[in-house]
């Protein structure tokens, strides 16, 4: 099962619509809460980043038996240096951004924290693309 | 202790889900940037903070967060309110700064993240 949303660049408005959809969808289909929790707040990072950092760009996820992987894909700037990106604290949002609450420096590293594989690739002038993994818990083990 | 106790102990304004009062919170965060709030808190936690956007309600939506309290005398903006009619989330907003209302929750047995048995193993790295 695949879900796919279009993400604009700087609508704040409806940012942060997908993530909330995606986990509404995890939950009503019988995804446990703490994975649901975990794509979701996955999925609102790399929603975010699309609408402070990109021009437009696509959040999505496809739910397999055994884990949920997270795509966002965004035409922007791109990052030009993807470990200091992964720094905590380290943060390139403009200063109106950051009055909104936004520009931690947490957004890559949360998408770290909260999944079991991430991987960014990115392309200066061009745009990024996350790829995230979260394994949904085994029968025996939860 | 209940969301009830939060009300009353900050003097709080109940603006929405004020059916839910009797929901019980385990542990609070005080924090003022979305990200913050992402990584440190769980599901029946509250968080206190002095931002007043619709970003703050779509990251409690994404972490289960039980109740979001606006200090400092901030009021919620009309949107932000039906946002969280829509999602059945308590807000209400006290009078008291963060600080003191930190204080005052942490005084009457209510711990932070640190604190709170649970969250231990939680999220990797907590703070």
């Amino acid at each position: 099962m695949r879900l796919e949303y279009h993400v604009v660049g700087r609508d704040f408005q409806a940012a942060g619509g997908a993530a909330a959809k995606i986990k509404r969808t995890l939950r009503q289909i019988g995804i446990d809460a703490e994975t649901a929790r975990r794509v979701g707040i996955v999925a609102y990072e790399a929603e975010m980043n699309i609408v402070i950092h990109a021009y437009r760009g696509t959040v999505g996820i496809d739910i397999l038996p055994e884990r949920v992987n997270i795509y966002a894909d965004d035409e922007g700037p791109g990052i030009s240096d993807i470990a200091l990106a992964m720094q905590v604290g380290y943060s390139t949002a403009p200063e109106d951004i950051r009055e909104m609450g936004f520009g931690a420096g947490l957004g890559l590293p949360n998408m770290k924290r909260y999944s079991d594989e991430l991987e960014v690739e990115s392309q200066v002038g061009s745009g990024t693309s996350i790829r995230a993994v979260i394994n949904l818990p085994t029968k025996e083990g939860s | 202790m209940q969301l009830r106790d939060v009300a009353r102990i900050l003097e709080a304004e109940v603006l929405t889900g004020e059916d839910k009062l009797d929901l019980t919170v385990e542990a609070g965060c005080g924090c003022d940037l979305i990200s913050d709030m992402l990584a440190f808190t769980k599901e029946r936690m509250i968080v206190l903070t002095g931002l007043v956007s619709p970003q703050i309600i779509r990251a409690a939506e994404m972490v289960d967060l039980v109740a979001i309290v606006f200090v400092r005398g901030k009021r919620p903006t009309p949107d932000i309110i039906e946002l969280s009619n829509e999602l059945g989330l308590p807000i209400m907003c006290t009078h008291y700064p963060l600080y003191e209302s930190a204080g005052l929750l942490f005084t009457a047995g209510l711990p932070g993240w640190r604190h709170w048995p649970r969250a231990v193993g939680g999220a990797k790295d907590a703070p």
